[in-house]
């Protein structure tokens, strides 16, 4: 007798559970509430994303094509995988002393791991993280890239 | 075809078949191969081939200065990142005998927290999906997209954060940071609910995971399975509460212990270490003192020499950090015991005599990694 109430007591729960799971989708198929998927190749033009995205190492210039880095390798010992290669060279400065600046900076983006350590150990904060994150290309060769802009100099009074 | 069908009967019951799970299969979570001796339906043995997403994290930890070698341990485990983070940072600091201010410790304990809640989230999310509920997959991830928005605010990734730093944390966390937690928290205490309703009430569920994969305390005791799977047995092996570290000594929270020994309970004690998880992060997120976000380092990091190890509680169970220095800047050896290879070692154990189908729920029980076990 008891097995005979448990068979039927067991399929009147088991509906019953079912029913309470079929709510909660039921109602978040009529009242979905917050909708979290992003309709992202639709959204591209009004997409911000947030001011310390990690999208990739970019050398900060200012208005004038001024940056900050004097080419110190800081970031390039930091780095763990050997993303930066900094490859300086010599000026002679207005007062006649030979001064080093940048001659390329260059950055490897597929090799990066975006660990942060360059943008960190800065001494003269000129590297920052950029916020472009479609870095999809069809040639490996593209992913290197000279962060310096051609014809940049250095701030003066950073050294 | 005529031969197979004349086959005598007790014939095809004694022999053993084979079958090869993995190394791609959805519900190993990655690349995982589980060969399965099968009699019938039900399994024999089984012997799990590692090594498919083999790195050499550990060797490759050899040539990087302590700094560095925190963005790897990012990819050991990469839904606990910030926790294994901690480890590295721990026993740098120890090493040293550095006193990291408080706000680090509160930043770095509610960030291992949150870490923890999203890594439970996403094994419910599969745990659900293993057993056909593909509803569970997406309300997982629904969720765990608000932590994911926090992590992305303050530390400017969403999945490998490589946040902490030895000393303290890279960036003091964002001006939005508590608004953000405290939304998250009010919004997923009235999630977690649905999550009741729609999975662990459920009979279909219940009938495919209570009962299945007994794992008893001796050995969840004697194969090291730490973490909620072996508190699910009923071994208090909580680090957080057995060696305690930054601010878990100070805060109020209960080791969820369940002694069913079976999937249902494993699952039981994740869903409730969520609300644990909540509970830490309500004590802390308003009362975060203020300060720098970083203790001053050396330039350069360099261990005396000897040996270290610290060990901190990791989403899936204790990860031990153990260093070798010879007074270099690098690490002379660098060894990580984690959490999923010893889960796994179980696997075989307790899934003799079960059908192949729960070999699934026991496997999504365990909550396995794969690159936590590989590195």
């Amino acid at each position: 007798m008891n097995s005979f109430f448990k068979y039927f007591s067991d399929i009147f729960h088991g509906v019953k559970s079912l029913l309470i799971g079929m709510s909660v989708t039921g109602r978040y198929f009529f009242s979905p509430g917050q909708i979290v998927t992003q309709q992202y190749p639709e959204n591209r033009k009004n997409l911000q994303m947030f001011e310390r995205f990690k999208g990739e190492v970019i050398m900060l210039h200012d208005g004038n094509n001024q940056h900050r880095c004097n080419g110190c390798g800081i970031c390039e010992n930091n780095c763990p995988n050997g993303s930066i290669e900094v490859i300086p060279a010599k000026i002679t400065g207005e007062d006649g002393k030979s001064k080093r600046v940048i001659d390329k900076h260059i950055y490897h983006l597929g090799m990066c791991t975006f660990c942060g350590l360059c943008v960190k150990n800065c001494p003269s904060n000129a590297l920052g993280f950029g916020q472009e994150f479609e870095h999809a290309v069809f040639d490996r060769s593209k992913l290197t890239k000279v962060l310096n802009q051609p014809g940049s100099s250095i701030i003066k009074g950073v050294e | 075809m005529k031969e197979i069908i004349n086959l005598p009967v007790s014939n095809i019951e004694e022999e053993e078949y084979h079958i090869n799970m993995g190394p791609q299969h959805p519900s190993t979570h990655g690349v995982l191969r589980l060969l399965v001796s099968l009699q019938g339906e039900m399994v024999r043995s089984l012997k799990p081939h590692c090594g498919y997403i083999h790195r050499g994290i550990e060797k490759m930890c050899e040539k990087d200065t302590y700094p560095q070698v925190i963005h790897l341990t990012d990819r050991i485990d990469y839904l606990s990142a910030h926790i294994n983070n901690h480890a590295v940072c721990l026993l740098v600091e120890k090493a040293l005998e550095v006193d990291v201010p408080e706000r680090v410790r509160y930043i770095r304990t509610i960030m291992d927290e949150l870490a923890r809640i999203q890594s439970h989230q996403l094994w419910w999310s599969s745990f659900g999906m293993d057993l056909g509920g593909l509803t569970c997959f997406f309300y997982g991830l629904r969720d765990r997209e608000m932590i994911l928005d926090i992590w992305e605010e303050t530390t400017g990734s969403r999945f490998l954060q490589s946040y902490n730093c030895p000393g303290g944390v890279m960036q003091d966390i964002h001006p939005n940071f508590q608004k953000k937690v405290h939304a998250f928290l009010k919004t997923f205490k009235k999630k977690i609910k649905d999550y009741d309703r729609i999975l662990s009430g459920n009979v279909i569920f219940e009938n495919r995971s209570q009962g299945v994969g007994i794992l008893s305390k001796e050995d969840a005791i004697s194969y090291g399975v730490t973490g909620p799977s072996g508190r699910g047995s009923g071994w208090s092996c909580d680090v957080r509460k057995t060696e305690p570290y930054s601010m878990y000594g100070k805060v109020q929270f209960n080791e969820v212990l369940r002694y069913e020994c079976d999937t249902y309970s494993r699952y039981m004690v994740r869903m409730q270490e969520m609300h644990e998880s909540m509970n830490i992060i309500e004590q802390l997120i308003d009362n975060i003192p203020e300060g720098e976000h970083s203790a001053k380092m050396k330039a350069v990091i360099k261990l005396p020499a000897g040996e270290y190890f610290q060990r901190v509680e990791s989403a899936r169970g204790e990860l031990g950090l153990f260093v070798v220095s010879d007074g270099n800047k690098t690490p002379y050896r660098m060894k990580f015991r984690t959490p999923s290879f010893s889960n796994l070692s179980v696997l075989d154990h307790i899934s003799r005599g079960m059908k192949i189908a729960d070999l699934v729920a026991i496997g999504a029980s365990l909550d396995l990694v794969i690159p936590d076990i590989d590195r």
